[in-house]
């Protein structure tokens, strides 16, 4: 029965993807700006430019480009970016090494702050930690943190001298010098992330509080703390591994201001900056790379709420 | 225990300490799109390899004067059509292999040929023959004679590649420079370091590595925080004091090559009046955009000529603000009334400042300009090139174009054949004198045309150690050439 599930989600995640596919190539074929023309700049030459547009394999007709690009794209094959004319594959690799163990580092750097907060604000509901605590969250979502990670920089790299104010060496540098390259961008992500997650995780928690099986165990003698570890956390959790969901595949792609401000040659950044030279592979691989992420996040995350919901999972065996 | 956490902390975060001064982060604003001078326009490209990675026969040096280059001397016949270069010897290429005479004629064949993707394949549009008299000497034999071929084979352009190397110079470039290519971590630094066996000598630094970064801020930051020694071109001129009340800073501003213009559509009503381009002429007044879109860090301009070149005239006297001219002069074109124009913009900063400026002073004489920003891709495909544009600002980049305003199908639309026939006697020119007469000749004629608003020269903004030593004043052509640059305590 597993098998059937699998096999459905799998038939939609390819709709999805065709469907995605078609779509991103229609918008970006009809983006006015040409590739080969931006390469020349201010310069007079459209013999150059008709050169360029040869080379990158531009005057083949719309129907070619998008079967060649879908092909390519099912083997492996990204094609070779018109800017940078290495595969495009290779550049995005290069990036999602860097966008990749940034988000999960924010992830969790907002996660072991949200849960802990989301749990004392709710177990001491209208206490003054409570107020403390959400007012704080409060902050942390109004701040921008853009700004956040400008006031960190200027502390510690600028005064300090602890950290570069930005950039980002490789993970053949060494893994710590790596994860300390990512340390306050992962800081300035994870503020507003954790914001928000200990916002839901104590409303979600007072929700689950009322429940009748909370009642039914605290009649049982237990404490209203242990029947909210033993009975409650793990309701409780639903709706957070949702917004961690939509938070990784926002920031995959989306710390583009961070990493600028950083530096930083993650995945946002390759996106505007290929949108802004007309290279429109990379736009497009990138794109439906992140379509593709969104849908196995989403795949992922149902897949955890079976894991803390056994009658999720008894619902799937049915 | 103590010191040992403290040691180890110190390597950490400050792993300068152990070693001497002798390299350098050299930050800029733009990413080159890839490596190759010969392929594409950007003079993005030319910041980075210009002089360290590749070389000319000849090399422009921060005065825009020529110098000798991969050619150590060289002769010009009488009638100025041929050129015998006398190369120098003994020079490898980064990859191992010799360059000899060859190498220059397979540069030269392959700029020019049908398939060749290089921006400035005019430059090689004049050439009939290429001689090669032995592996050290050749000869190029001109349509006939061109004042401006010497410099334009000191362009990045025209840097001389290796037969075996060529294809890949766009990502592993393999020039004869001081400098070879490292490696390239796209999106945030390119790493070079000094070619043992250059021929010109031992240079200063031992590893380069420019670093990417297009946050203004986020570039004030990078200098404060030590992380960049040098940023050749700063990005942000409202921040400069910040550096100049820093003692450990040096602020030099320079000149580009970049002549920043109101591009004026000469094809399109009412701008093909010249007396509607006249009264705009007076109603701009260009201290007041200086002082507010540049911070008073740029030169004026009169004409379409950069200010340090020896052939330059100042004509910022000919139209000077003077509104009751301006309102006359367009009653008399039929425009009592003043019209409506759009004003399309692109990205870059000084574009879209100056814009809000020239639109504050063409209302006072009822000209009513739309703003309207665009990206670049957008801009080169409507302005550029599909001319359809009324009024625009940029900074022509590219030294010594002038000649741009002979070609009647330019954006400018502007066609003149008294024009035409100076950029023509130039191009026939075999005499210094001569040429300085009629490239001043050309420089008043747009300008007395008011073929476009001309504007400022734009700034080249030097923030780096006060240590360093050796780094360019100017921009002639975009190039951080980095063979006699040193840190002062490294000597």
């Amino acid at each position: 029965m597993m098998g059937a599930y699998l096999f459905k989600r799998t038939l939609s995640l390819i709709i999805t993807l065709i469907v995605a596919s078609i779509v991103i190539f229609i918008m970006i074929e009809v983006v006015p700006g040409d590739p080969a023309a931006f390469m020349m700049g201010l310069s007079d030459n459209t013999e150059a430019a008709n050169a360029v547009r040869t080379e990158l394999g531009l005057d083949a007709s719309a129907w070619q480009r998008y079967f060649t690009w879908i092909f390519g794209m099912t083997s492996g094959d990204f094609g070779i970016s018109y800017t940078y004319r290495i595969p495009v594959s290779e550049l995005i690799g290069q990036r999602l090494l860097v966008s990749v163990p940034l988000t999960l580092y924010s992830l969790i750097l907002s996660t072991m702050i949200a849960i802990p907060v989301g749990i004392i604000a709710a177990s001491r509901r209208g206490s003054f930690v409570d107020t403390v605590l959400m007012g704080l969250a409060q902050v942390g979502v109004a701040v921008p943190n853009f700004w956040f990670a400008i006031i960190l920089v200027l502390f510690f790299s600028t005064s300090l001298g602890w950290f570069s104010a930005g950039g980002f060496l490789g993970w053949d540098a060494g893994f710590f010098q790596g994860l300390k390259a990512l340390t306050l961008p992962a800081i300035s992500l994870a503020l507003p992330q954790a914001a928000i997650l200990s916002r839901i995780m104590r409303s979600s928690i007072l929700d689950v509080m009322d429940e009748d099986y909370i009642r039914t165990a605290r009649a049982k003698g237990l404490s209203k703390n242990q029947a909210l570890i033993d009975h409650g956390l793990r309701n409780a959790m639903i709706p957070v591994l949702t917004i961690l969901g939509l938070q990784f595949s926002f920031l995959l792609a989306g710390g583009i201001i961070i990493e600028s401000i950083f530096s930083l040659p993650g995945l946002g950044r390759l996106v505007f900056q290929s949108i802004a030279q007309r290279d429109l592979i990379v736009v497009k691989s990138i794109v439906t790379l992140l379509v593709f992420a969104v849908v196995m996040i989403t795949f992922f995350v149902d897949m955890c709420y079976a894991l803390v919901d056994p009658r999720l999972r008894e619902g799937a065996q049915k | 225990m103590i010191r040992l956490i403290i040691i180890i902390l110190s390597v950490i975060f400050y792993p300068n300490l152990l070693s001497a001064q002798n390299k350098i982060t050299i930050g800029l604003q733009m990413e080159p799109p890839n490596l190759d001078p010969t392929a594409g326009a950007a003079s993005d490209i030319d910041e980075v390899v210009y002089g360290n990675i590749f070389e000319g026969l000849v090399r422009i040096d921060q005065y825009g004067k020529i110098q000798s280059g991969l050619a150590l001397s060289w002769d010009i016949s009488k009638d100025g059509r041929s050129y015998v270069f006398h190369l120098a010897e003994g020079v490898k290429f980064h990859d191992g292999t010799d360059f000899d005479a060859y190498d220059v004629k397979f540069s030269f064949n392959r700029a020019r040929a049908k398939n060749s993707t290089n921006a400035k394949k005019y430059i090689f549009k004049p050439i009939v023959m290429i001689d090669v008299f032995d592996s050290f000497t050749i000869m190029i034999t001109l349509d006939h004679a061109r004042s401006d071929f010497l410099f334009n084979i000191g362009l990045g352009d025209a840097v001389i590649v290796g037969e075996e190397s060529a294809a890949n110079n766009v990502y592993n470039p393999v020039g004869t420079g001081p400098f070879k290519f490292k490696r390239w971590i796209r999106g945030e630094r390119i790493e070079l370091i000094a070619n043992d066996q250059y021929w010109g000598g031992a240079v200063w630094l031992e590893r380069v590595t420019f670093k990417f970064i297009t946050d203004p801020l986020s570039a004030y930051t990078a200098m404060m925080a030590g992380d960049i020694d040098a940023f050749p071109n700063y990005p942000a001129p409202e921040n400069l004091f910040l550096f100049e009340i820093d003692p450990t800073f040096d602020v030099i501003v320079g000149l580009t090559a970049g002549e920043t213009i109101l591009s004026t559509n000469n094809k399109s009503a009412p701008f093909d009046n010249i007396l509607v381009r006249r009264a705009m002429a007076y109603a701009i007044n260009r201290q007041e955009i200086i002082d507010g879109a540049m911070f008073g860090n740029a030169v004026p301009i009169g004409s379409h000529f950069a200010p340090d070149h020896p052939y330059y005239v100042d004509l910022t006297a000919l139209y000077t603000q003077n509104l009751t001219k301006a309102r006359a002069l367009l009653k008399e074109a039929g425009y009592e009334q003043g019209f409506t124009a759009s004003l399309k913009l692109p990205p870059p900063i000084y574009a879209r400042r100056t814009g809000e400026l020239i639109a504050y002073q063409l209302a006072k004489i009822g000209i009513d300009l739309k703003i309207e920003n665009m990206e670049w891709a957008q801009w080169i495909d409507q302005v550029l090139r599909h001319k359809n544009y009324d009024l625009t600002i940029v900074s022509h980049v590219e030294p010594m174009d002038i000649v741009i305003y002979a070609n009647p199908n330019y954006y400018f639309g502007y066609d003149n054949k008294d024009f035409q026939k100076i950029i023509d006697d130039i191009d026939h020119s075999n005499d210094k004198a001569q040429t300085e007469k009629l490239y001043q000749e050309a420089q008043r004629k747009i300008a007395d045309d008011a073929v476009n608003g001309y504007l400022f020269q734009l700034g080249k903004y030097g923030v780096w150690k006060k240590n360093l030593m050796g780094m360019w004043r100017n921009y002639p052509i975009r190039a951080n050439v980095l063979r006699d640059v040193y840190f002062a305590e490294a000597q």
